[in-house]
């Protein structure tokens, strides 16, 4: 039963009511070749049974890969507990409640994961989340240029080393808008910003510089150089990072002298599970100054009329609701479920635990590193400190290698060509925390094979 | 009923103006902040900044909701009330007088528009009901 609550009856009075003999005649005004096409193509359904068993068999095509994919979404280890916890009732929804103060479980959880997010990235207040990464970084830059309150256009200075999907999806987001996003090239040999071509691109109408750590490349930037170089300019400077590298590196709330403006990123490796597109989350931090720019929702703490400690949505005059067509955003939710599942990550984990984390992924990313770039025709592209991926250029077509790795059951890494023309024969390649030295070693075997035996290569391609 | 002093001119937009040698002086009124309840926040454009007769010049935020401030001529912001920025309360303790906002320099003498008082506790009447 479809849950239309009309009758034929009901449907039939209504068109009689407005004088139209059917409901086709309503469509009438839309021309006949923008109406789809009669949809006989696709055969009549199956069972659930057969079905399920038809999908199990595809996912055999992909499943149990073993995976050397960064490139922005990172496989981490997830203790069962974290989902477990977050999939109860209590939980098990991504939605913030609409009367919000009913919910105080709720907001304590999100005011728990705005402590934890500040703290991790040593700013002063983090909001309740956002989509995912890349849209957090369209929000940062927006918050961005109303800070900066330009007559005009305000450029926005975007370095290459930023997410080439985060470059597309700000372009997407702020094109209609008195924007211009401007490239800020990376040097061949760093796989840096090129702080020359910085200074030379820097003109008045500049609103702030995007800094991301680790970079695309997982090589990192030089954060204090750049922040300071952004406040000398007296321009905004907005971080892109790695939440997990900040449990190792200097967070974007201490670069240079006086830290950034904002931070934001995306929440994945928090507790995510790595899943096609998501759902992922996004992070955004700032300092206090700049809270009444800030989007999306935010928690406060407070006490009621009794003096007990409970929790509000705060600052709402930013918002949609109040604000209407003035509002910071038009985001006026969070990424929910996601941001349960990352706050009882970060309670189990802990600061030093989330610190192991990284240093693991970091010292198994150097051990990846040593293993392939011994083989011969494999070399790292950008001789720069890095944290848990790196650029290696291979003598062999990279798409023939990853096809030949995938017969093997490994994923060999992320092909910078689409995204990089002028990196055509490289590969992105990460090791975290999951990754054994048996993994790192099946995979250099199968690398050294693949590009010494140059017949057994050409079979498998 | 709240206060609506007779020397003051209005907008229908609850804002007040004082005349000040060649200068206004503008803030809301009272009526206004009674409505928005507790201030807690106050943005006002900047000095030297020159404003259109009905343009935005500020945003005020109250515990429970957000209002634009509309300049009620064209004209300059020669001065802006610093003191209510770091103190919003101010507006609502002393609305006409440590509460003012802006000062403008109009651009032409003739302004028309301005609301007298009795004209404005139409305004406020009306929107009682």
């Amino acid at each position: 039963m479809p849950f239309i609550p009309h009758t034929d009856q009901d449907i039939q009075e209504m068109l009689d009511t407005i004088g139209v003999k059917n409901i086709e005649t309503l469509f009438d005004e839309i021309p006949d070749e923008l109406r789809p096409a009669p949809l006989d193509e696709i055969p009549s359904g199956v069972s659930e049974m057969v079905l399920t068993r038809e999908m199990a068999e595809r996912a055999k095509a992909d499943g149990g890969m073993l995976s050397f994919i960064g490139a922005g979404a990172y496989e981490h280890h997830i203790p069962a507990a974290v989902w477990d916890i977050a999939a109860r009732g209590e939980f098990y929804t991504a939605y913030t409640p609409y009367q919000a103060e009913a919910s105080q479980g709720t907001l304590q959880l999100i005011y728990e994961y705005q402590s934890m997010m500040a703290s991790l990235m040593a700013m002063d207040i983090s909001n309740a989340s956002l989509y995912d990464g890349a849209t957090a970084l369209a929000e940062a830059i927006l918050m961005a240029v109303r800070l900066a309150k330009k007559k005009g256009k305000s450029i926005i200075l975007m370095p290459k080393t930023i997410h080439p999907y985060y470059r597309d999806t700000v372009k997407t987001i702020v094109s209609q808008q008195a924007i211009e996003l401007l490239d800020v090239p990376y040097s061949k040999s760093s796989g840096q910003i090129d702080l020359k071509a910085l200074d030379s691109l820097y003109s008045q109408d500049a609103a702030a510089l995007v800094i991301p750590q680790p970079n695309f490349f997982g090589v990192l930037e030089e954060v204090d150089a750049l922040t300071d170089w952004a406040h000398e300019k007296n321009i905004l400077s907005i971080a892109v990072v790695n939440p997990t590298a900040m449990a190792l590196l200097k967070p974007p709330g201490q670069w240079g002298n006086q830290g950034v403006d904002i931070a934001c990123g995306e929440g994945q490796p928090l507790g995510v599970p790595v899943s096609s597109g998501g759902p992922y989350y996004g992070f955004l931090c700032c300092k206090k100054a700049h809270v009444r720019q800030m989007p999306g929702r935010i928690v406060g703490r407070t006490v009621d009329s009794d003096g007990k400690t409970g929790f509000v949505l705060t600052l709402q005059a930013r918002e949609q609701h109040i604000r209407r067509a003035k509002a910071t955003s038009n985001i006026c939710t969070n990424q929910g479920l996601m941001v349960t599942a990352s706050t009882i990550y970060m309670s189990l984990l802990g600061p030093q635990g989330l610190r192991d984390v990284a240093l693991t992924s970091h010292e198994n990313a150097k051990q990846l590193k040593a293993a392939l770039t011994a083989i011969s025709g494999i070399e790292q592209v950008f001789k720069s400190p890095f944290f848990n991926e790196l650029v290696l250029r291979i003598s062999k077509p990279v798409d023939d290698v990853l096809a030949a790795l995938a017969s093997q059951h490994i994923q060999g890494g992320f092909a910078l060509q689409a995204v990089y023309p002028e990196l055509g024969n490289c590969l992105l390649i990460c090791a975290t925390e999951t990754k054994t030295k048996e993994d790192i070693s099946r995979l250099a075997n199968a690398m050294q094979e693949i590009c010494s035996n140059s017949s057994r290569f050409a079979a498998s391609i | 009923m709240s206060n609506i002093p007779k020397e003051l001119n209005y907008t229908k937009t609850h804002e007040w103006i004082r005349k000040d040698g060649d200068l206004l002086v503008v803030g809301i009124t009272d009526h206004a902040q009674t409505m928005l309840g507790d201030l807690v926040y106050v943005e006002l454009t900047g000095l030297e900044s020159h404003v259109e007769n009905g343009q935005e010049c500020g945003v005020l935020e109250s515990v429970k909701a957000a209002a634009d401030i509309y300049s009620p001529v064209a004209g300059e912001v020669v001065e802006v009330n610093e003191t209510v920025v770091e103190n919003p309360q101010l507006i609502n303790d002393d609305p006409y007088g440590r509460g003012w906002l802006l000062r403008i320099r109009p651009f032409d003498k003739d302004m028309p528009g301005l609301l007298s008082s009795d004209d404005y506790s139409k305004v406020v009447a009306s929107e009682a009901h």
